[in-house]
Formats: structure tokens, C-alpha cells, sequence
């Protein structure tokens, strides 16, 4: 890591005022109507794509930067900034679709996919998700029988992030025997015959982004679009858990950060009984509070990105963070709508999205009570 | 065309500034600093020329602390070449003379066809730098330039200029001293691969030693203040317009004292 003050260095700093610049005059202005239209402009992967975003830690032979995780942690905390955490997850959504295709696919397939993604060309979804199961990968039920060269996949997957528009979604079917051995990878592309966005759902949350329940009847996959072996599907889907589970970590931390910030501010503002907020004791506890919350777990979550960063399997200590930081956010964005009162309660208030946004952040990327299972397995 | 940029690194606009206790400076813990917006101006209408001319070079200059680096090492993402970095404990609080001695003496060391100065600093707005280092080199100089054309020959060029309610077009020959100011154009971002490649371009440091200046300052600070803190305002209400009105004429004769 370079020299600088705690995880950061000059080109993770420079990167910042890049990002939250890019934030400031290419989201900001008009997040408020991407949240009410439930998406964000096609164009906006293009842009960041410009600057390098969509390419932060990808090999440089693949339309890729050659960085490191430092320099994810501050694109997904300065996007996140933009008040709008499905903005982030949308735009970041190659974040779990193209990591599988890393690890598993032929040079000829990472040529394919990845570098039209990075250039923000073509759009890229993970679908996993089935009507009847999440995390249950092993039970999935979306079918793919080889007939020749093509696979014939039959089956429904929803809760897709950029589902309603990803260009291929790299999706978990079942081309084998019950269970996770009989699960693989397959590149579907979504002008395939047979393929249906089904619904495009609505959500509490993450608004800005687009999430779709999909329908395939008989879609042909030509079989070169298979990553890896048949059956190696549950290890290329876990293989990214990691690092999707520190997004999400760095989204609640940043997301808790942004409401403790707008309660110091109209604290100093808001005036009650002749004095502002602030003058009251209870305020004040409230807020530090609020700020310890969120600076022990920034802290814990640095340290568990620096582990990863150093090759270290750090399985349990992602799964605490992603544990420690939702429910943290979710109190901390509780405590700000409390500070706000009513005006917390409505619409055009900062406040009152970042509760809703925190309710995700303790389910996706697999729930707290999954994050649990998984450390009981390690510590028990 | 090679250009020599001078840049400055100063506090973010967003930062709360907040005045030592014994009122020698403002206090700089946790303080955010950025490129000075009009020499990122600079910056970037560097770079124009050079791929406008598909040739040449933008070096960055700049007087400054350690941290300062970061300033240079942004300009560089965006796509600079290289850098000096003159960085002296005698110089850190120097004013804007001996500022302009310096850039001046590091601009003699180096090959030019323009330099390139913010019109002024968001800091201190001394917005005299600029000027100082034209006089010192004995060159043209050109202020508040929103608007650049050189030409073919890489001789002259023509300039427009903000003046008071419209704007005015010079011609230069080169070398010559440019200000920039809003509107000369819009900065573009120091990208991913640009911060990464910039990692690995030469910053020259040099001392005052190095340049040979003594300069000693024209300007002393004696003292910084907040300004008073506003007053909360009086509203007039539930009046006629016109008492209104009288009242409020006469408040702002008797008590403000402003008319």
C-alpha cells in the first residue's frame, strides 16, 4: 500500500475528489428524479466509465486499472455520497456480475464480456435469486439441458439489480443433479428469444436503481457461454461473496455517515423552545452517539478491507462487518429521522431516503441471519 | 507549445475556516485542500494547446508545503507531464512578491511558450502572482483570460479578456504571462488510469537555495479575525407598507447606521 495517513494514499485522495466531483455534477443535480423515475440515464455508465470508475481493480489485459482495494473503497463510498444508494449499487452492479466470469471464464469469454462493461457500453446483472429461494443456491430450480451446442434454460429469477436492463446477466442454473454440485454459470444474453423481463419491481429503497423479476421459456444459450465446468457454478458465485459483502459494509458505513451529518446540521438550525436542537443535552448524546457508531464500524470495516488487501481469508471478519454495519445504519438513519421530526418523515427530505435505503443493507448479498450461520460455522 | 503552469494548493471551498487562538493564520488541521479552481483552469487549457498541437509539453510549478504534492500529483492525473515542487520552510509563509520571486526564478530554469497563472488565489485573493512573475521576466502578460488562440506559428496569439459589462480581445506575442478566469473553459477529471500514470511522473523539488532567491517579503500579516458574527434580523410585520417602510428607514439610519 502507498505511504499516507491510515489506509489511504496520494492517488486514493486524488481519486476521492475525482469521484465526489464527478458525483456533484453528474448525479447530484438530478438524483431526486432518477429516484422518482426508479432509473438512472444509460448514459451515466458511459460517463463514469470515462473516468475509470467501472474499471477500479480490474487486470488492465481486460479494459481494466491497475489499483487496489482502497481505490474500490472510495469509489463505492463517494457514489454512496450521492445520497442515493441505488444510484451506487445500478451503476456498480459488474461489481457481482462480472467477478464469476473472472474467476471462472476463458480468456476468449473475459474478452467478450468484460471490457464492453468497463467501457459502460453493454450493462451487466448477477442473477441468482429465484422466486422460491435466495441464498438457498444449492436449491435452485432454473433448469439448462444441453441439446448440442446450446443450453435450453427454462425457469424464472427475480430481485435482479440492473435486471431490466443488463445487456447478459451472469446467471446460476441448474444443469445437474439436485443440490450445489448440479449448479452452473451461464452467460445469458438478454435479446435471447425467450428471455422476458417479467416485472419490473418496485422497491422500499435503492430506488434509482432498476430491479426485475426475468422469465426464460426455452431461451437458447450456446454452450460456449458456460463459465468454467458444468458444476462449478457454486464456486464461481462464492467466490465474490467477499468482496460483495465489503460494498455493502462500505454503503451502510457511508450511508449512516451521510444521515449523521444532515442531523449535525439541522440540529444547528432547527430552533425549539428558543434554542436550537443542538442546545439541547439529549441532542447532543444523541448525535455522539451517532458518530461512535459510525466510526467504529468505518474502522473495523478498514481493517477487514485491508486483510482482503493483504490476501488473508477474511470470511468471518466480512460477515461481522456486513452484520455490525447494517444494523448500525439502520439505527443511525432511525435517530436522524427521530432528529429531523416530521420534516425526517416526508419525501423531499435527505433523511427519509437514507432509512429506506438502510433497510436493504441487512438483506442483500445474503441476510444477517445468513451472515450469522456462516460465522457460527467458523467459531463454533 | 509548452506550457508552464503555476498551481497553488489551497483550502477546499467547503471547508469551515476557522482562526488560531493567537490569531497568527487559520487552522489548518483537517482541512481539505484542492488546486487552487483557476489554475486548474490553467491546467486544463494547457493541455488543449498541447493537443491542439499535438506536440509539446505541460509542466506544473508550484510553491508549496509538503502536502502540496498532492496539488501537483492531480495536475498530473489530468494529464501534465511533469512537475516542480519548490518547497521551503522559508518560503511557507511568504507573500505575494516573494511568491513570484520564486516562480519566476524555477520559469528561467525552463523551456516556455506560455505561462499560465490563476487569475488569483481562493485563499488570500492577492491576485497579484500573476503579474509580479510577467514584470520579473520581463515578459507580456495578459489577466482574466477567458479565451486563448494561438497562432500557427506559435508566435502570438489573440486573447479575450473579462472587462467591466463585456469582454476584450488582445493580441500577445509569445512567450507571455496568461491569468485565467471562469469560463475559459470546463476542467475535465483526473481519471483512474490518469492518477495511476501519474504515480510514476518526475517532480523535480527544488529550495530556495536551489534557485538562488533571497527575497525578503514585502507584505507583513499582523493579524487574522473572524468576521463579527451576523446579528439575528428584525422583521417588520403586521404594518401598512408604508409605516413599514418608514420604519424600517429609520432603523437603518438610527440603529445600523448605513444610510
Amino acid at each position: 500500500m502507498e505511504p499516507g495517513d491510515g489506509y489511504f494514499g496520494e492517488s486514493h485522495e486524488i481519486l476521492r475528489q475525482t469521484v465526489a466531483r464527478f458525483v456533484e455534477r453528474e448525479i447530484k443535480p438530478f438524483v431526486d428524479e432518477w429516484e422518482e423515475a426508479g432509473e438512472f440515464p444509460r448514459e451515466l455508465y458511459r460517463k463514469a466509465a470515462n473516468i475509470g470508475l467501472l474499471g477500479v481493480c480490474y487486470p488492465e489485459e481486460w479494459s481494466g486499472f491497475q489499483s487496489d482495494i482502497f481505490h474500490e473503497v472510495v469509489v463505492t463510498e463517494e457514489l454512496t455520497r450521492s445520497g442515493s444508494g441505488g444510484l451506487a449499487a445500478g451503476l456498480m452492479s459488474h461489481g457481482i456480475a462480472l467477478p464469476p466470469i473472472l474467476a471462472l471464464g476463458s480468456k476468449e469469454q473475459k474478452e467478450r464480456f468484460i471490457p464492453p462493461v468497463i467501457r459502460g457500453d453493454k450493462i451487466a446483472a448477477l442473477g441468482i435469486t429465484e422466486p422460491g429461494g435466495g441464498s438457498d443456491v444449492a436449491n435452485l430450480r432454473t433448469r439448462a439441458v444441453r441439446h448440442g451446442d446450446h443450453y435450453v434454460v427454462s425457469g424464472s429469477k427475480t430481485m435482479i439489480t440492473s435486471g431490466a436492463r443488463a445487456d447478459f446477466v451472469t446467471m446460476a442454473v441448474r444443469t445437474g443433479e439436485p443440490g450445489h454440485r448440479g449448479v452452473s454459470l451461464l452467460v445469458v444474453e438478454t435479446d435471447s428469444p425467450g428471455f422476458v423481463v417479467s416485472s419490473k419491481l418496485k422497491k422500499m429503497g435503492w430506488c434509482a436503481s432498476d430491479t426485475a423479476e426475468l422469465s426464460l421459456d426455452e431461451v437458447r444459450v450456446p454452450a460456449e457461454n458456460l463459465l468454467g465446468q458444468e458444476g462449478a457454478g457454486f464456486y464461481g458465485i462464492m467466490s465474490n461473496f467477499q468482496k460483495e459483502r465489503l460494498h455493502l459494509s462500505l454503503m451502510a458505513n457511508t450511508t449512516a455517515q451521510l444521515a449523521l451529518e444532515e442531523s449535525i446540521k439541522y440540529a444547528g438550525v432547527r430552533e425549539a423552545f428558543g434554542r436550537t436542537l443542538k442546545g439541547f443535552q439529549v441532542t447532543r448524546h444523541k448525535l455522539v452517539d451517532m458518530a461512535t457508531l459510525v466510526e467504529v464500524s468505518r474502522e473495523f470495516t478498514y481493517s477487514v478491507a485491508a486483510g482482503i488487501h493483504a490476501g488473508k481469508d477474511m470470511i468471518k471478519q466480512v460477515s461481522m462487518a456486513k452484520i455490525f454495519s447494517a444494523e448500525i445504519c439502520d439505527r443511525v438513519c432511525h435517530a436522524a429521522v427521530q432528529i429531523h421530526g416530521g420534516y425526517g418523515y416526508m419525501r423531499e427530505c435527505l433523511v427519509e431516503r437514507l432509512y429506506r435505503d438502510s433497510r436493504i443493507l441487512s438483506i442483500g448479498g445474503g441476510t444477517s441471519e445468513i451472515m450469522k450461520e456462516i460465522i457460527s460455522k467458523l467459531i463454533l | 507549445m509548452k506550457s508552464l503552469v503555476c498551481l497553488k494548493q489551497v483550502p477546499d471551498t467547503e471547508t469551515q475556516i476557522k482562526v488560531k487562538p493567537d490569531g497568527t493564520g487559520i487552522a489548518t488541521d483537517g482541512i481539505k485542500y484542492v488546486i487552487n479552481p483557476y489554475d486548474e483552469f490553467s491546467v486544463e487549457e494547457a493541455l488543449r494547446l498541447k493537443e491542439k498541437f499535438k506536440a509539446g509539453e505541460v509542466q506544473i510549478l508550484s510553491v508549496g508545503p509538503d502536502r502540496a504534492t498532492e496539488a501537483i500529483r492531480t495536475a498530473l492525473a489530468m494529464g501534465a507531464d511533469k512537475g516542480i515542487h519548490i518547497n521551503d520552510e522559508a518560503l511557507n509563509q511568504a507573500d505575494p512578491f516573494v511568491i513570484a520571486k520564486a516562480l519566476a526564478a524555477a520559469a528561467a530554469q525552463v523551456e516556455y511558450d506560455i505561462i499560465f497563472c490563476g487569475h488569483r488565489a481562493i485563499d488570500d485573493d492577492f491576485g497579484e502572482a500573476g503579474a509580479m512573475v510577467a514584470e520579473l521576466l520581463g515578459l507580456p502578460q495578459v489577466t482574466l483570460v477567458t479565451k486563448v488562440e494561438i497562432s500557427e506559428d506559435k508566435k502570438s496569439a489573440v486573447m479575450e479578456r473579462d472587462i467591466e459589462g463585456g469582454k476584450e480581445t488582445v493580441e500577445v506575442p509569445l512567450p507571455c504571462v496568461v491569468t485565467s478566469q471562469k469560463g475559459l473553459n470546463e476542467p475535465r477529471y483526473a481519471s483512474l488510469p490518469g492518477i495511476m500514470k501519474a504515480k510514476k511522473k518526475p517532480i523535480d523539488k527544488k529550495s530556495a537555495a536551489d534557485l538562488g532567491i533571497n527575497a525578503e517579503p514585502k507584505l507583513q500579516a499582523r493579524n487574522f479575525t473572524m468576521p463579527a458574527e451576523r446579528q439575528a434580523g428584525k422583521r417588520y410585520q403586521d404594518m401598512e407598507p408604508a409605516d413599514a417602510a418608514k420604519a424600517v428607514v429609520q432603523a437603518l439610519r438610527n440603529e445600523a447606521k448605513v444610510i
